[in-house]
């Protein structure tokens, strides 16, 4: 408790300990009560394993060796789609953002493809692609395009012109006016971008997963689904959700170390 | 008479809006000689920034010529720095980098050069602070160090302490002064404010609005550095002032038709 106290004096906000308790207060909760009620038979055993034996189905995968493969799988396609669509987006992000003329060219016809929802294009991307990776890979990009291309684009008109002027005082090139001017401005809203494309990333990698699938933790969850292996189910929801939150911490952090400068309210 | 640097010529600027047009300056001649203050001051709306702008390449669309060491003013460049009235430093670069900005720190030459006006500018143990972590003085003086880096043939200074206090802004009109005696940039200086144009000024130029002309221009034979109480001082801020008071009541028969 000290530890808490000194953090309020010290800054006036909360202190680590605090953050951390006020984050897990409410899963904590939910899980004491769910984990009760399951044991004295009050919630169906059947739809809702208590939390015990979700982490017993959890420990029984891990050791027979199915988890790892699997969960490995799933990350390689997930970061693959994430880095071609997102890697994709950013950069006619930026080359819509600089050029009107490239604006005019793609933008109407990539508002389009946004939307068409990414379940309408499974049957045609399975004809074309087949069951194999590609398929997977491709659904999942198109998913993580989007929030980088709109976040870039709009990132970089957002840029102020009062610090343009003065690149053109000081004798920018155009090259120097877009790496040392318009990315660095632009930064906010590309990490946020980068965000929620990782977002996506992981919901597409469902979607593509469960509907064709032989490997991965979603085909892991269909497979257990038609056994009625509810607690199987638990553990890859568990584990998309911690994937998704460590990927996003990742991200976070990484946002910390190079917006600084940022002078904004923090809470 | 010795060829100067910047000769501005029957120079005229016309915006047009909607509502017909304005003319922000009209036949504006003025010559500055190297090494020359040249302060300039107005109501708002004379066109004092215009002029700058123009002289700056950033503004263009004018009649007339303007040259600055011979060669007409094609756009904007490193050979006219310009201080706007915000700093407008890059937020997310350093006190150091943002002096640098698209040149490399990591150059000997450069690091020299910015080392040294980091300490011209008096702003040593501030190298790696952002601009949020600056008062408005401090940031306005990283400005200057930016362009002075650049060895600009003339600095325009766009009214570049209008937002400090009167404290501050005393304080940064002997820094500025202290420079120009170090490097000998001439300089052409913006301001609203009398005291700051005399203090600083070898000549004064005073516009008046629409359309937006040059009414007088004041010689300043006062010596370096200058005293704002003695009577000297007081009886050339006068001078301005009455020079002044005429366009203001120019002004106020004019607001009266409306």
């Amino acid at each position: 408790m000290t530890n808490q106290a000194m953090a309020v004096r010290t800054s006036g906000r909360p202190g680590k300990v605090t953050t951390l308790g006020l984050g897990l207060l409410l899963p904590g909760t939910v899980l004491i009560l769910w984990q009760t009620l399951g044991h004295y038979g009050e919630i169906s055993e059947m739809l809702f394993p208590t939390p015990y034996t979700i982490a017993e189905s959890f420990v029984t995968l891990a050791a027979s060796g199915d988890l790892w493969p699997n969960f490995r799988i799933s990350l390689v396609r997930a970061l693959s789609g994430f880095l071609l669509g997102g890697g994709l987006g950013l950069l006619l992000g930026i080359l819509v953002g600089l050029f009107r003329r490239s604006e005019k060219l793609l933008d109407p016809s990539l508002q389009m493809i946004r939307m068409i929802p990414s379940l309408a294009v499974v049957p045609l991307f399975i004809l074309w692609f087949g069951i194999g990776e590609e398929s997977k890979v491709l659904l999942i990009a198109k998913g993580a395009f989007f929030p980088l291309y709109i976040n870039t684009f709009m990132g970089i008109r957002g840029v102020d012109n009062k610090l343009f002027e003065v690149s053109r005082v000081l004798g920018f090139s155009p090259i120097k006016q877009v790496v040392r001017l318009v990315l660095p401005a632009a930064l906010p809203n590309i990490i946020l971008g980068v965000r929620l494309s990782l977002g996506l990333s992981w919901l597409g990698l469902v979607v593509a997963e469960l509907i064709a699938s032989t490997s991965g933790i979603g085909y892991m969850m269909s497979d257990a689904r038609q056994f009625a292996d509810t607690p199987v189910v638990f553990v890859g929801i568990i584990i998309f959700a911690i994937a998704g939150l460590v990927s996003d911490s990742i991200v976070r952090y990484i946002e910390r170390r190079l917006l600084r400068w940022q002078d904004n309210y923090r809470g | 008479m010795e060829e100067a640097l910047l000769s501005i010529s029957n120079l005229n600027k016309r915006f047009e809006s909607t509502g017909g047009h304005v003319q922000a300056l009209y036949n504006v001649d003025l010559h500055v000689q190297e090494g020359e203050f040249i302060t300039v001051i107005g109501p708002s709306g004379c066109g004092k920034s215009t002029l700058l702008r123009i002289v700056a390449g950033l503004d263009n669309g004018y009649t007339g010529s303007v040259t600055l060491g011979g060669t007409e003013i094609g756009g904007p460049g490193i050979d006219k720095g310009f201080i706007f009235q915000e700093h407008r430093l890059f937020p997310w670069l350093t006190v150091e980098k943002n002096i640098a900005s698209d040149l490399p720190l990591g150059n000997k030459e450069i690091r020299r050069k910015v080392d040294e006006l980091i300490n011209l500018v008096k702003l040593n143990g501030f190298e790696k602070s952002y601009p949020r972590e600056l008062s408005g003085g401090m940031a306005q003086r990283v400005a200057i160090a930016r362009a002075l880096l650049r060895n600009p043939k003339i600095l325009l200074l766009d009214e570049p302490f209008g937002a400090l206090d009167a404290f501050t802004r005393a304080h940064m009109q002997t820094v500025l002064l202290d420079i120009w005696r170090a490097n000998k940039t001439t300089m052409i200086f913006v301001t609203h404010d009398i005291d700051e144009a005399v203090f600083l000024g070898n000549r004064v130029v005073i516009l008046e609005p629409r359309p937006g002309k040059i009414r007088k221009i004041v010689p300043v034979d006062l010596p370096y550095p200058r005293k704002k109480t003695t009577s000297s001082f007081q009886e050339l801020r006068l001078k301005v002032l009455n020079y002044f008071e005429k366009v203001d009541e120019l002004e106020l028969i004019d607001g009266a038709g409306i």
